[in-house]
């Protein structure tokens, strides 16, 4: 990545007076430059075969031909028909928009690029003019009066339009801060959706999302880890585990009749830091089996929390979480826990139950620890771990030494979709605040549903897309940055596997010196485990608070 | 000059003129102040109607509002039942401050950065976008009310009351109403904001500035015929109520310029359901508003739902056996 721009070319970049190179025309006139650095390649064929999507074979954004089926405008055309009547959103948000701007300067990637088509509405305005060309009668009647071709605002379904279709809907996360303040609440998000959908009838996904989207489909999970290979990791993690704390916290896998079956992303397995996070769940199960009699289980099978299906269309996304529900039938539990993730609580919270539910089979929820309801979640019956963790800290059931994390001075980052399409807020501070001494929040405007996006979410965490990751979590970065410089922040808390995937190159790249860590890595580093040694080192086998000096010598 | 400015702006001139002169020149009082009035009523209504029924009869598959604040969750997190809301209860008042008082529009920040500084994002209250859109809707509302005197006989008092509310600042004869003069300061703040703002002015189209335009037409023609030019009120009064009791008549002594304000209206009522305008009805709809986020507790029927094909256990475990075995996990068949 040594032609990665650096971060003060990036910034001279930034300005949010939209330039048009040919003067104060129209944007509908400007054709789209795709430029490397800011999109992502191409979905490879045989990933988009796996699950038999349509119009698979290789193909280069760059070049001229895409390869397209020869009706392709027909089939965006009764893509769009076929959608307009299943989804009132879809249908709504095509017409009552005013443009009024409030939206603007709300997108992460507007802020962090300046690209006027980066602005929701007109993210939103690219989808709008053909579904005035092609669906709106008024339109079509107003064309015919002089001047009416300039008041419809439409234009016809190009190679252009095309091309500016997917380089856009493939610079937005899905992170709907703009819908926030949107006063009729369109929501890019559900844009996106809808122009992702339409751009796979034609086959043109990108591979960051199409390989982990093929991979969940056979191997249970996005990173294509097989059985075999899902249990030596988590192998691995009970040696580091038990090094550590003395400990051996060995998880059940697939084990039928347990009270509880855990569904985390697969990313928490496979990449630091995540699996310190995985660790922190292995210890606190370790912890409620041994302290409690807690039955939880792993699925190999149902080894992934996060669907890139959402980033596909709905019924991919729908084939993929179908796994939830048919594992914890298959292994007979209560109900279903679920880690730390981003969009898959948005999924769970939002969509699980209405596409693969009723989850008849599995019991409402309850904390069989301290006897709670989760009221919330007694239909779908999957709670957040957060939940779940803050429920038990809230009774005293959980045995914590917040001085272990007392070498980090904290913050959080509200992930997008548990923020707005959830309301998970206070869960996580709460299990923060009760793992650590030192805890500050970033400024009111950048947390909470005002949260700003890493920049790298809804598939794009990909490396050849570097430039546009950093320039879209500039936001995040730059309210880190501020508590940084203010209280001496050095670790940013998160509760989803894209960041701690994410957020360690975008802090290294704006804010070097905060390390990114899971909410369960502080609980799995706080929680005294019964029997356990004396701790001298946290989970990365970096010294505690006061054994610094020791491990220097 | 930009053309997507232009036309609109030459249409509505267009518009007055040939009101204008189609009654002073060619006397088609019968076509400005009968026809085309009802053409654009039923225009307005059976469009109205035609767009909303169309929003409804799409379904909604899933229930995804946008969640503004703490979930419902365990019994000692304070939630916000109103930013986000579980019950239906939450979801009305959610809606009628969305409608009433444009809440998220409330929230407006304008973002600023700081180059060569700190390089600092920072993000500050923005409230002028909000305090024209509330002060430009509220005069309307107010303004299309008092209209009602025309059309009623007698007068109900609750537009008494109305006009006598709107007309407390005494000033000048005949008294100086403020929703007249609100409506045209505020639609001449949005259509400054259009021209000014380099970020509105790029995402604008034509459509943006047309209504804007037409109703600075209304508001102009409207105030120059109450405190300037005069109009006999008497046989407007008589041209309105036989319109509203469908026995149109055209009185003498009206002037062009009457004609012209109907013609506009009358073309803001056709339109209306045309365009973005429909954001009055479209608010109601939206099911990132109107819904609650409770999908976890209730369940949410998708009405299109179909069975999808699925990688199942069998299939995985067809597909693993061998190394799962070998690797200890259990299996569901042993070969």
């Amino acid at each position: 990545m040594s032609d990665e721009i650096k971060p003060d070319e990036l910034l001279n970049k930034i300005d949010y007076g939209p330039r048009s190179d040919k003067g104060p025309g129209n944007w509908m006139d400007t054709s789209v430059q795709i430029r490397p650095g800011m999109y992502c390649y191409a979905a490879k064929a045989e990933s988009v075969e796996t699950l038999g999507l349509p119009n698979a074979r290789p193909w280069n954004p760059l070049e001229e031909d895409w390869k397209l089926p020869e009706n392709w405008q027909e089939i965006l055309h009764q893509g769009m028909k076929e959608r307009l009547e299943k989804f009132r959103t879809f249908k709504v948000f095509m017409d009552i928009c005013v443009r009024c701007g409030a939206c603007a300067d709300k997108c992460h990637f507007f802020l962090g690029t300046g690209d006027p088509k980066n602005m929701p509405v007109l993210r939103a305005e690219l989808l709008r003019s053909v579904y005035r060309n092609d669906f709106s009668t008024a339109a079509k009647i107003l064309s015919k009066v002089p001047g009416g071709k300039a008041l419809a605002g439409a234009r016809p379904m190009t190679m252009d339009v095309l091309k500016e279709w997917w380089y856009y809907f493939f610079q937005c996360t899905e992170c709907r801060r703009c819908s926030v303040f949107c006063p009729y609440g369109i929501d890019t998000a559900e844009i996106t959706i809808m122009g992702r959908e339409l751009l796979n009838l034609l086959g043109l996904n990108i591979d960051w999302i199409a390989t982990p989207v093929s991979n969940c489909f056979k191997t249970g999970n996005h990173l294509g880890i097989q059985p075999h290979a899902f249990k030596d990791m988590i192998d691995f993690f009970v040696e580091d585990i038990e090094e550590v704390t003395g400990v051996n916290v060995e998880p059940q896998l697939n084990k039928k009749g347990a009270d509880i079956l855990f569904i985390t992303p697969s990313g928490d397995v496979f990449a630091d830091p995540g699996t310190y996070t995985c660790q922190g769940y292995m210890i606190l199960f370790k912890y409620l089996k041994d302290k409690y009699g807690l039955d939880v289980t792993w699925s190999t099978y149902a080894s992934e929390g996060g669907n890139f299906g959402f980033f596909t269309s709905h019924e991919t996304m729908k084939r993929l979480n179908a796994k939830m529900f048919a594992e914890a039938k298959r292994l007979g539990v209560k109900w279903i826990l679920g880690g730390e993730c981003g969009h898959m609580w948005r999924v769970i919270n939002q969509y699980m139950d209405t596409m693969n539910g009723p989850a008849d089979f599995l019991e409402e929820p309850v904390n069989p620890i301290t006897g709670t309801k989760f009221e919330n979640s007694k239909s779908t019956k999957m709670v957040h771990i957060t939940e779940f963790t803050a429920d038990l800290i809230k009774h005293g059931k959980l045995e914590l030494d917040k001085s272990r994390n007392s070498n980090r001075t904290l913050t959080f980052h509200d992930s997008c979709n548990p923020a707005r399409g959830m309301g998970l807020l206070d869960e996580p501070r709460y299990v923060i605040q009760n793992c650590c001494d030192h805890f500050y929040e970033m400024p009111p405007n950048t947390i909470r549903e005002l949260t700003f996006c890493c920049g790298s979410g809804a598939g794009l965490n990909a490396g050849e897309n570097i430039e546009l990751r950093m320039a879209g979590g500039l936001p995040r970065a730059n309210a880190v940055k501020h508590v940084h410089e203010k209280y001496g922040v050095n670790s940013l808390a998160t509760i989803c596997a894209i960041d701690r995937a994410a957020l360690p190159t975008l802090m290294d790249y704006w804010v070097p010196g905060v390390d990114v860590i899971g909410v369960h890595e502080l609980v799995g580093n706080a929680l005294i485990l019964p029997g356990e040694k004396k701790r001298t080192q946290d989970l990365r086998f970096e010294p505690l608070p006061g054994f610094e000096e020791e491990d220097d010598e | 000059m930009n053309q997507k400015y232009l036309i609109p702006l030459t249409a509505v001139f267009l518009l007055f003129l040939v009101a204008y002169t189609g009654v002073e020149g060619a006397g088609l009082q019968w076509f400005f102040g009968i026809v085309f009035p009802y053409v654009a009523i039923i225009a307005f209504l059976a469009g109205f109607v035609y767009k909303v029924l169309g929003w409804a009869s799409s379904a909604v598959p899933f229930r995804i509002p946008t969640t503004c604040g703490q979930q419902k969750s365990l019994p000692w997190i304070k939630q916000n039942s109103i930013d986000n809301p579980d019950t239906s209860t939450g979801v009305f008042v959610r809606m009628v401050l969305e409608i009433f008082l444009f809440r998220s529009l409330f929230r407006n920040t304008k973002a600023a950065f700081n180059r060569n500084d700190s390089n600092k994002l920072s993000y500050s209250w923005e409230i002028f976008l909000w305090v024209g859109a509330l002060a430009f809707h509220y005069s309307f509302l107010v303004v299309v009310l008092r209209h009602f005197r025309f059309f009623t006989s007698p007068v109900p008092s609750c537009l008494k009351w109305l006009e006598y509310i709107d007309g407390i600042v005494q000033l000048g004869l005949p008294g100086i109403f403020l929703s007249g003069v609100v409506l045209l300061a505020a639609t001449l703040y949005l259509l400054a904001r259009r021209i000014f703002d380099v970020k509105v002015t790029y995402i604008s189209q034509a459509a943006d500035y047309f209504p804007l335009f037409l109703i600075i037409g209304i508001a102009a023609t409207g105030l120059s015929m109450r405190y300037f030019t005069k109009v006999d009120i008497v046989s407007i009064k008589t041209l309105t109520m036989g319109l509203a009791t469908f026995s149109p008549v055209i009185p003498e002594g009206v002037g062009g310029l009457f004609y012209a304000h109907i013609f506009l209206v009358s073309i803001l009522f056709a339109y209306f359901p045309a365009s973005k305008l429909m954001h009055m009805g479209g608010i109601f709809l939206s099911p990132t508003r109107n819904m609650a986020n409770n999908t976890r507790a209730k369940r949410h029927v998708n009405p299109w739902n179909y069975d999808v094909k699925t990688h199942t256990y069998p299939e995985y475990e067809d597909h693993f056996r061998e190394k799962m075995i070998e690797a200890g996990l259990p299996v569901d068949k042993k070969e």
